[in-house]
C-alpha cells in the first residue's frame, strides 16, 4: 500500500465535522426525549384495560419495529407528502422518524419491565389501601425501571448510531457533513474514518457508563 | 368507629360465589367475624379457602354475594359513595399477610413498614418510624430495622409482613396461608406472633395447614371442600371430634 494518508486537507473541514456532531446529538437527544414520552404513552395504553387502547399501542409498535429505520425515514420524507398534499420539512421528518422508531422500542422495553415485576408486589400495595397510581409509583415502577435500565441504555446507544441514516434525507448530522467533506476533497479514506473516530469518541464513553451502571445495579440486588 | 355494639359483626361475608370463566370456585360462602375473634379456615387445597380470604379485601372480586363492613355494603369503587364502603377504605383497616411474603425489595425493613402510614394514612413520617420500630420489636426484630428483605429469613421476612400490616391499625387482619412458605424449623417463631396477637384481641381470619395451631388459636373452625363450607363449629368439635367422612379424611393426614 502506498496510500499517502492526508488528513491536513480534510482538516481544513473541521467545522463542518463539528456542525454535523452538533446535529447528531441534538437528534439523538431530542428524539431519545420524544421517544420515551411515546413510549410510555404506548406502554401505558398496553397495559390498560381499554381493547381499543391496547390494539391501537400494538399497532404503532409493530409498524415501527417491523419496518426498517431507513425505510420509515424514506416512507415519511418521500411518501406521506404525497398523502397530505404538503411537503414536510426534512428536519422535521427525520425528528419524528427517529422517535417513533425509538419509542416504538421503549414502549416494548417499559411494558416488559413493568410485567415482570411479581404480582404480589401489587396485591401487597393494594392490600395496604394504596390506590392503583400509588401501588404504580411506589411500589412497582421503582423495581421495574431498575430491571428496565440497562435495555433503556442499550436501545439508545443503538439510537445514537441510528441517526446517521437521517443523513439520507439530507439533513445535516455528522454521517452527512462527512460526505459532503468528501465530496470537497476526494479524500473518501480520511473523510469516514475522521467521522468513524467522532462516533467512537461520543459513544465509547457511553458503552462505558452502561456497563458501570448495569455492574452497579446488580451489586445492589 | 364508636358506631359499632360489642357484638356486632367487624366484616361480614353473605353468600359469596366466584367463578373464573367457567370454574366455579366460591359456592356461596357466609362468614360473619366479631371483634376479636379469631377463625380458622382449614381444608385441601384448592377448595377455595385462599380464594374467599382475598374476597375479604376486594384483592378477588366476588361474581355474586355481599361484603358488608361494620355492617356498610362494600361498593365497587375505590373510594367511599353515600353508604357504601370504597374498596380502599375497607383495605386501609383489614390488614392482610400473604403465603410468599410480598415484602417490598427496595425498601428496608422500617421502610416498608412505613409505607402503608405514611403514603396511604399520611401519617407524619416521625410518628410513623416511631410507630414502626415499635412494631419491630414487637415481632423480635428491632436490629433488623435497617435489613433489606434479601438479607432475611423466611421467618423474619413473615414477621416483617405482620409488622407491616399492623402498621396500619387494622381492625381486621387476614393471613394467607402464610407459614406454608416457611422451612419446618421457622414456622413456630411466626405462630408465637399470631398467637400473641390472638390473646391480645385482634380479629383475625386465619387460612391455615397447621391443625394443631387452628385448634388452639381459634374460636370457629371452617372446613372449606369444593367450593363450599362443608362443616363449621368449635375446634373442639372440627378438629378435635370429626364427625364426616370427608373432614375426617381431611384431617388424617395431619395426624402422622
Amino acid at each position: 500500500m502506498t496510500y499517502h494518508w492526508d488528513f491536513h486537507v480534510v482538516g481544513q473541514y473541521l467545522d463542518l465535522f463539528l456542525w454535523g456532531v452538533v446535529y447528531t446529538v441534538l437528534y439523538t437527544t431530542g428524539s431519545i426525549v420524544i421517544g420515551v414520552v411515546l413510549g410510555a404513552l404506548a406502554c401505558a395504553a398496553r397495559l390498560s384495560s381499554w381493547m381499543v387502547l391496547r390494539a391501537t399501542a400494538r399497532v404503532f409498535q409493530e409498524l415501527f419495529r417491523c419496518t426498517p429505520l431507513l425505510v420509515q425515514l424514506l416512507w415519511v420524507y418521500y411518501a406521506l407528502p404525497l398523502l397530505l398534499g404538503t411537503s414536510i420539512d426534512n428536519r422535521a421528518a427525520a425528528l419524528l422518524t427517529l422517535s417513533c422508531y425509538v419509542g416504538a422500542f421503549y414502549a416494548e422495553i417499559f411494558r416488559s419491565g413493568i410485567v415482570s415485576i411479581d404480582r404480589g408486589q401489587r396485591e401487597a400495595a393494594l392490600a395496604l389501601g394504596m390506590s392503583r397510581g400509588q401501588s404504580m409509583r411506589r411500589i412497582v415502577l421503582p423495581q421495574a425501571i431498575k430491571r428496565m435500565l440497562p435495555s433503556f441504555i442499550n436501545q439508545s446507544v443503538i439510537q445514537f448510531k441510528n441517526t446517521s441514516l437521517v443523513s439520507v434525507i439530507s439533513v445535516a448530522d455528522l454521517a452527512y457533513m462527512a460526505s459532503v467533506v468528501n465530496g470537497q476533497t476526494y479524500r473518501p479514506l480520511e473523510s469516514y474514518t475522521v467521522m468513524a473516530l467522532f462516533y467512537i469518541a461520543m459513544l465509547l464513553p457511553l458503552t462505558q457508563a452502561a456497563d458501570y451502571v448495569e455492574k452497579r445495579l446488580r451489586a445492589s440486588d | 368507629m364508636n358506631d359499632v355494639t360489642g357484638d356486632a359483626p367487624i366484616l361480614e361475608a353473605i353468600g359469596i360465589r366466584k367463578s373464573f370463566g367457567p370454574l366455579e370456585v366460591l359456592k356461596g360462602i357466609d362468614l360473619s367475624l366479631g371483634r376479636g375473634e379469631v377463625v380458622a379456615l382449614i381444608g385441601p387445597s384448592g377448595s377455595g379457602k385462599s380464594t374467599f380470604i382475598r374476597c375479604l379485601n376486594m384483592l378477588e372480586t366476588p361474581t355474586g354475594g355481599t361484603l358488608r363492613f361494620r355492617q356498610k355494603p362494600i361498593g365497587k369503587d375505590f373510594r367511599d359513595r353515600g353508604d357504601t364502603v370504597g374498596i380502599g377504605t375497607l383495605r386501609r383497616h383489614v390488614g392482610m399477610v400473604f403465603q410468599h411474603f410480598n415484602l417490598f425489595p427496595h425498601m428496608t425493613a422500617l421502610e416498608n413498614v412505613v409505607e402503608g402510614p405514611i403514603t396511604v394514612a399520611r401519617k407524619p413520617r416521625r410518628e410513623a418510624e416511631e410507630h414502626a420500630r415499635d412494631l419491630l420489636a414487637q415481632v423480635g426484630l428491632s436490629e433488623k430495622c435497617d435489613t433489606y428483605p434479601a438479607h432475611l429469613s423466611g421467618g423474619q421476612k413473615q414477621r416483617v409482613a405482620i409488622a407491616r400490616a399492623l402498621a396500619m391499625e387494622p381492625e381486621v387482619l387476614l393471613l394467607d396461608e402464610v407459614t406454608s412458605a416457611l422451612d419446618p424449623e421457622l414456622v413456630g417463631e411466626v405462630l408465637n406472633v399470631i398467637r400473641r396477637l390472638a390473646d391480645a384481641g385482634m380479629t383475625m381470619a386465619i387460612v391455615t395447614h397447621e391443625m394443631a395451631f387452628a385448634a388452639d388459636v381459634a374460636r370457629r373452625v371452617l372446613f372449606f371442600d369444593q367450593g363450599t363450607v362443608a362443616e363449621e363449629g368449635t375446634p373442639e368439635t372440627i378438629i378435635a371430634h370429626p364427625t364426616s367422612e370427608r373432614l375426617r379424611g381431611f384431617l388424617a393426614r395431619f395426624h402422622q
